[in-house]
């Protein structure tokens, strides 16, 4: 019998560079008809761009992708189709202004010469929708919305194409627990019913919780496959980081110091004019780092942008130092020497085509001793450049390298030694280890437990709840922009904490 | 088994400053190639023609003098679009900027009654603020309303156009000018010195080639400049390093629309000491200035050099229309394919292309 009979996909030896890297190092990878199959490994271990190789969204530099015993070659999604593999991507390919079946129907040969049809797209749609326990209204509006049914569609899009084959990518970063359960019934649905599906996380009770074997990557390579019944977390954890995760960093106690931030009763609005932070209460006191737990989108981004200045409250006030900031532009804030981590380090934290050189400046370049009367001082800012490069080991040919070409670890450390040569009173960190390596991951957060030392107060806001857990002194958790509660870290539970992220507000906190 | 030829495109990190020389030097050659089945339509052989042109407009005296003379105005408003591109405004609107430079250059020259040492340095100065004020409308509605500054600019083209009309036909038409849609000619000492023998009114050229070195340094060793690059690279992070959008954009668009203004005042107090029809006053230096600009790769000294070019190429349209009795419209042609594939060829500096044999 030929071996390759029985496996739904099969990946020899694909290897794809770009450059400065080797995204992915020569991987081999058998996936079984009709499981569900886990690809774990952190963040830049290559599995999305192993998956895009898959999807006909890369090419690869070499190997081979064999489809049910066949070889292709996937030069594009279409092509994917065309040999029934869909992928929902983790930023979902939606059109906002168009309705579910548009969307569905969106790059099809539908209907007769230049007019849809709709009717029989609304049967097939529906038909699928019933079939899987995918409710969905045909006719709505993408941005009408939330990101749990957008991704349903994004599922039916799949489905009505007839994939054999599913890619998952990171499907549950922005779903709430509830969310997810009704996922992973669909996904256990759909295998029932003879689909494959590739499952890409990095988040090992998902594996432990949904997958039938798994794949391990660490740095562009398979570490090992097995199936999951006969592994465990802790064996998981150590494979996909290579070494044992340190799961409590060294963290002295420290004395709480003076108030430095106050917010009081503030609403904001987001970015489409819908409330987005509301009646929002809290203290943040220097040597104290805390952490904002809450599943993305729910007023982390507009927190983090108020509190430095990019946006305006519609109602409260912030207090930092005793001394009112609501108002301050972000200039003024920079200037009271609050220092902001952004989220999207390459679109908000560096400008990318400008030199390490450059990018040290960006908010420092008008004054002394950078810039005298009109004209900048190029020496005091390669001095600058080269002290910070050796402090925060900024890896680099040399400081007129553009920012662009820096790996995101070391875009960080530019932005953080930007951020914290001037030893702030507030840090607003969002995101500050995403994407990153683990030795980068670690160097950040040995900084800002430095920063905390010193006496600095720290608003943490991450999506990585273990980060949150092991780095905070207390724990707000925030729900649809409301606080849900403040947690003194120490004694916090997982438990409890998912379930105010949920919506559940904590004992004694009044409405 | 036999192989095809495929190719590769991958993401090229930096482009070499020889690697932007040489692509755009491939894409203006380019450009004369596809010029070249043009004057072949015609039946005349390209080289032929392009012998022409090079020995008409660089060969003599006269001609070298022509070619300067038109490289001003592409050198003014060239310089001032660098600045305006670099921070992402979409300036197309430099020609109404050298027109209302003009207009009000020549209001002073005509009504102002100014002793005469100040008249020119006054409209010099009329001049900036003319084509500046022009410039910051666009740049206002951009920032305050989010208007497009593509659209409004070129509209504002066509306001500035038919404005001089009216002046000419109107209120300013000269009781002097015996019926023609001129103004009256301006007096004596609104004129510009030029060379002996041509008509190269060189203070605006010394003034171009200053304000190119100027701008040179304001780019790379200010903080304003800073600011410029910083918004044109990357507005989300200036908005979060606190940099002022409105602030960057009323700078970048008083530079652009000034120095146009300027080019206007060149043309009118050096070459024609009168303001007549606006097709008279500026041939379009305006527009040939954004691909001046662009194939200057947005750096205020390479214009100097890409002005020149097109300088040549303008005038080389007088020597076919004399010459060889082809139409002068000929050099837009010129200049649409020179943008044409100096745009195309951007994806050379973006993405590395190589050619493998696959089988």
């Amino acid at each position: 019998m030929d071996n390759s009979k029985g496996y739904a996909i099969e990946l020899r030896g694909i290897v794809k560079r770009f450059p400065g890297v080797v995204a992915n190092d020569g991987i081999d990878l058998k996936v079984r008809r009709g499981e569900i199959h886990c690809l774990l490994g952190e963040n830049g271990a290559g599995k999305t761009t192993l998956m895009r190789v898959l999807y006909g969204l890369y090419r690869p530099d070499e190997g081979e992708i064999i489809l049910n015993g066949q070889s292709v070659q996937i030069t594009s999604p279409r092509i994917a189709l065309n040999h029934h593999v869909g992928m929902v991507h983790q930023h979902f390919r939606l059109v906002p202004t168009l309705s579910v079946e548009e969307n569905i129907v969106l790059g099809l040969d539908e209907g007769t010469g230049p007019f849809m049809n709709f009717r029989k797209t609304r049967k097939k749609v529906s038909a699928i929708a019933n079939q899987y326990g995918l409710p969905v209204e045909p006719q709505t509006k993408i941005w009408q919305l939330g990101v749990g049914q957008q991704q349903r569609v994004e599922i039916l899009k799949a489905l009505y194409r007839e994939v054999d084959i599913l890619i998952m990518d990171e499907p549950t970063s922005v779903l709430t627990p509830h969310e997810v359960e009704q996922l992973f019934a669909t996904l256990r649905t759909l295998v029932d019913d003879g689909l494959t599906i590739i499952f890409i996380t990095h988040k090992l009770d998902e594996v432990m919780q949904v997958s039938d074997r798994v794949t391990v990557l660490r740095k562009g390579k398979v570490v090992t496959t097995f199936p999951t019944t006969e592994t465990d977390k802790p064996t998981l954890a150590r494979l996909m980081v290579g070494r044992e995760v340190i799961f409590r960093l060294e963290k002295k106690r420290m004395e709480r110091r003076d108030k430095i931030l106050e917010v009081n009763d503030l609403y904001a609005l987001n970015e489409r004019r819908l409330p987005a932070i509301r009646k929002m209460s809290f203290e943040l006191f220097g040597g104290e780092i805390l952490g904002v737990a809450g599943v993305s989108g729910n007023g982390q981004h507009e927190l983090s942008e108020v509190l430095t200045g990019l946006r305006k409250p519609t109602k409260g006030k912030v207090f930092l130092k005793k001394k009112e900031v609501t108002n301050c532009s972000a200039r003024e804030m920079n200037d009271l020497n609050v220092a902001h981590i952004p989220a999207e380090r390459m679109r908000m934290g560096i400008v990318p085509a400008l030199s390490i050189r450059e990018n040290l400046i960006l908010k420092k370049y008008r004054c002394s001793p950078f810039c005298h009367r009109e004209f900048l001082d190029k020496k005091e800012i390669e001095e600058n450049a080269n002290r910070a490069m050796s402090n925060y080991r900024i890896a680099a040919p040399s400081c007129e390298t553009p920012a662009k070409l820096l790996s995101g670890g070391n875009i960080q450390k530019v932005i953080l030694a930007r951020e914290l040569s001037e030893n702030p009173c507030l840090i607003v960190a969002v995101h500050p280890t995403y994407g990153l390596d683990i030795g980068a991951t670690e160097h950040v957060r040995q900084v800002l437990l430095a920063q905390r030392e010193r006496g600095a107060a720290t608003l943490l806001i991450s999506e990585d709840l273990e980060e949150i857990m092991t780095m905070s002194d207390r724990i707000l958790v925030l729900f649809n922009g409301e606080v849900m509660g403040i947690l003194d870290a120490e004694s916090a539970g997982i438990e409890e904490i998912s379930l105010m992220m949920a919506g559940t507000r904590h004992k004694g906190e009044k409405l | 088994m036999k192989g095809h030829l495929g190719f590769k495109i991958e993401r090229r990190p930096v482009a070499s400053g020889r690697l932007v020389f040489f692509v755009s030097l491939l894409a203006i050659i380019a450009a004369f190639v596809m010029a070249g089945v043009f004057f072949r339509i015609y039946g005349v052989s390209p080289i032929h023609a392009y012998q022409l042109i090079l020995r008409g407009s660089l060969g003599s005296r006269f001609g070298l003098a022509e070619t300067v003379r038109r490289m001003i105005p592409l050198l003014l408003c060239g310089v001032g679009l660098t600045i305006a591109f670099r921070a992402l405004f979409w300036n197309i609107g430099a020609e109404g900027q050298l027109l209302m430079g003009a207009v009000a250059a020549a209001g002073i020259a005509l009504f102002s009654g100014l002793p005469d040492p100040l008249l020119l340095p006054a409209m010099f100065i009329g001049g900036f603020l003319g084509g500046a004020a022009w410039g910051l409308i666009p740049a206002v509605l951009k920032v305050v309303l989010g208007l497009n500054d593509v659209i409004t600019t070129l509209m504002m083209n066509y306001i500035a156009i038919y404005f001089v009309e009216w002046l000419i036909h109107g209120p300013w038409k000269g009781p002097t000018a015996r019926g023609f849609a001129y103004s009256d000619t301006f007096p004596p000492a609104a004129w510009l010195p030029t060379i002996y023998g041509t008509r190269i009114h060189w203070p605006t050229l010394v003034l171009g080639l200053v304000l190119a070195i100027v701008m040179y340094i304001m780019v790379t060793r200010t903080r304003s400049g800073f600011e410029v690059r910083v918004i044109g690279e990357n507005p989300d992070a200036a908005r979060f390093a606190g940099i002022s959008q409105l602030k960057t954009t009323l700078l970048v668009m008083l530079i652009s629309g000034g120095f146009a203004g300027l080019a206007g005042v060149g043309e009118i107090a050096g070459i024609h000491m009168r303001l007549l029809g606006p097709a008279n006053i500026s041939m379009g230096y305006g527009y040939t200035a954004i691909i001046v600009a662009w194939l200057a790769r947005r750096n205020p000294l390479a214009v100097i050099v890409t002005s020149i070019l097109f300088a040549v190429i303008m005038t080389g349209g007088d020597v076919i229309k004399v010459s060889l009795g082809l139409p002068f419209q000929l050099i837009n042609v010129f200049n649409g394919l020179i943008l044409f594939f100096l745009i195309g060829s951007e994806i050379f500096l973006r993405y590395k292309v190589s050619f493998l044999l696959r089988r």
